[in-house]
């Protein structure tokens, strides 16, 4: 990656650490309801694949841990937070919450909160790049429990028969809500999962943005230049507990600490220091600037805009009637 | 008797009977992915294999609106449920109940599916001390009136018994809350007792109104007892909407008391 690539990330990256604990912090407040799954430790991931795949050109969807994906992709922050804030001026106008970030516009295609949804959704999508001959890729982003769904393996096969241009990132992150991969998986390493698909697949340490660039530039390639399908598999952690009601008794503080050794964030400012292309106080400079944007910004924008108002409650349920008519009524317009 | 919450009643019936495992599904949301396994497989087995073959299992499933979970984690799932031939369906409205009905639904030879709801776990009732089986099929007279019967089950007999309490109170109207436990046999008898003696009939339900609880119990009360009807009866119901996260639109698409009150109100002409 390049200096000034690697320098603009880092920025984005605290960006997405601090909008994710300011999100915390709204929910502790009650400002945000609902279910809230956080990214933070897992940051490298989708920074790192999406810095080798174009935002806002290619299709990406994931699941309910959805708000940093979204942001990468385009979305914009202010209205990220105010769909988490349940406002109409919320990127799913207030209606989807914290699982359901949508932006169309920027090509991110959701946040879906059953697990293993999009796999099939994702082949769906890739399949119509395919169809449409366009030179976009289809990214779908899960995490590892989801491997275990059944239609993990129907979305493969179709994929690999019909070589539809989807790249399958794993976030690793070694546990499903609270049950350890060990527990629940009966094979432990995900990209081995594909080889009955023949769909090429890789692994590698997904904490160090670098590493993860490197293997999903090789990844992206592949999918872009018509070669079918990829897994790519990126070990991970999340430092937080799957959502806001888990405290994490099903892991030790020792084994938290360990991962923390290995921030993503850190990994990538040290090494920028050492480079010489960055100082401790201009990273500190960064993460004032991030807080203060996202104070004087994102939060209040949230907390200005307005609600949905309760006439709208069946608005977006079904395609505005008026447009429908000649079909809806055998009628022509 | 002790007093305690619906889900440790929930735990006691797990306790007390080990040999047959339920199965907890944790959210309806979630099963639909286990339809093709609940319906085509247990619900009919017995039939295809001509009494052969049996699946004497039970699913638990939590479902409902719950404080802003958003459209793919709030559904009420019972109505899709209740359609299933082979399958049984009850949902438990206190921790009596709750506790009752988990064990005859394990002693139970049929495949019987307990609808929960997830603001409920918290509830405190009594439970019987000693082991307590409730039958699984039936209604219960929650509390007995004159003037209108309110039928609900599950959430929504809370909202009948508060509206009964208001209606009793502020206007006079002597309501009778039927608790239509059982939804997969629903209990014609009881419907039908019940209408004869008030001749108004309110049904209450979180869920959407087509092809749900409410439409399924006036069918009822059409074949039973229609010429007992001294008015058209009328069904509570969430609007036709997926849920929405907002807290606003969440509260206006999802009904309460408030909901049955104003219903009752208008069957008098007092609205």
């Amino acid at each position: 990656m390049k200096i000034e690539d690697k320098k603009r990330v880092l920025r984005e990256m605290v960006l997405h650490r601090r909008f994710e604990e300011r999100c915390y912090q709204a929910y502790i407040e009650r400002k945000i309801g609902g279910f809230l799954h956080l990214y933070p430790g897992q940051e490298a991931c989708c920074n790192g694949v999406m810095e080798a795949a174009r935002p806002g050109h290619d299709y990406v969807i994931t699941g309910y841990r959805d708000h940093v994906h979204a942001i990468k992709c385009g979305a914009d922050p202010k209205e990220v937070m105010a769909e988490l804030y349940g406002k109409e001026t919320g990127s799913s106008k207030g209606r989807g919450g914290s699982m359901h970030i949508f932006d169309a516009g920027k090509r991110f295609m959701g946040g879906y909160a059953l697990v293993g949804g999009p796999f099939p959704l994702a082949a769906g999508i890739a399949k119509a790049i395919q169809m449409k001959g366009g030179d976009e890729i289809a990214i779908c982003f899960l995490g590892d429990a989801a491997n275990n769904q059944g239609v993990f393996h129907e979305t493969m096969n179709m994929a690999a028969l019909w070589k539809l241009p989807v790249l399958f990132v794993c976030e690793n992150n070694l546990y499903g809500i609270g049950t350890s991969i060990e527990r629940s998986t009966a094979v432990v390493h995900q990209h081995k999962r594909v080889a009955a698909y023949n769909i090429p697949a890789d692994e590698c340490d997904g904490q160090d943005i670098e590493i993860v660039y490197e293997h999903a530039r090789r990844a992206v390639d592949h999918v872009r230049s018509g070669n079918g399908p990829f897994f790519l598999e990126l070990m991970t952690y999340r430092y937080r507990g799957h959502s806001m009601s888990d405290s994490r008794g099903y892991r030790s503080r020792e084994e938290e600490e360990l991962w923390k050794q290995r921030d993503p964030i850190f990994i990538l400012r040290d090494r920028l220091i050492k480079e010489g292309a960055l100082t401790m106080a201009e990273f500190e400079t960064i993460e004032k600037e991030t807080d203060a944007y996202i104070e004087n910004e994102v939060i209040k924008f949230s907390e200005e805009s307005p609600e949905p108002r309760v006439e709208d409650l069946e608005k977006y349920v079904l395609a505005e009637r008026d447009t429908q008519l000649p079909w809806l009524t055998g009628k022509a317009a | 008797m002790a007093n305690i919450m619906y889900w440790e009643a929930i735990q006691r019936a797990h306790d007390e009977e080990m040999a047959r495992d339920p199965l907890e599904i944790m959210s309806v949301n979630f099963a639909w992915l286990a339809m093709d396994q609940m319906f085509n497989s247990a619900a009919k087995v017995r039939y295809m294999s001509g009494g052969q073959l049996t699946a004497p299992c039970v699913f638990r499933s939590a479902g409902g609106a719950a404080h802003q979970l958003g459209a793919q984690h709030s559904a009420r799932m019972e109505k899709v449920f209740m359609g299933i031939a082979g399958l049984r369906v009850v949902t438990p409205s206190n921790p009596k109940q709750a506790y009752g009905l988990l064990k005859s639904a394990i002693r139970c030879d049929d495949p019987v599916f307990i609808n929960e709801h997830e603001l409920m776990y918290n509830m405190k009732g009594e439970v019987p001390d000693s082991e307590y089986f409730h039958p699984l099929e039936g209604s219960e007279v929650a509390r007995a009136g004159t003037d209108v019967t309110l039928f609900g089950y599950n959430i929504s007999v809370h909202w009948c018994l508060k509206a009964a309490e208001i209606l009793d109170k502020q206007y006079g109207i002597s309501a009778e809350v039927v608790d239509l436990y059982s939804l997969s046999p629903l209990d014609r008898a009881g419907i039908k007792a019940s209408v004869s003696k008030t001749h108004r009939a309110v049904i209450a339900e979180e869920d959407e109104a087509p092809v749900g609880v409410g439409s399924e119990v006036i069918a009822i009360i059409n074949e039973e007892c229609f010429f007992e009807l001294d008015a058209a009866p009328v069904r509570v119901h969430s609007a036709l909407v997926p849920q929405p996260y907002n807290h606003t639109l969440e509260k206006a698409a999802i009904p309460d008391h408030e909901d049955v009150v104003k219903a009752v109100l208008k069957l008098f002409g007092k609205a």
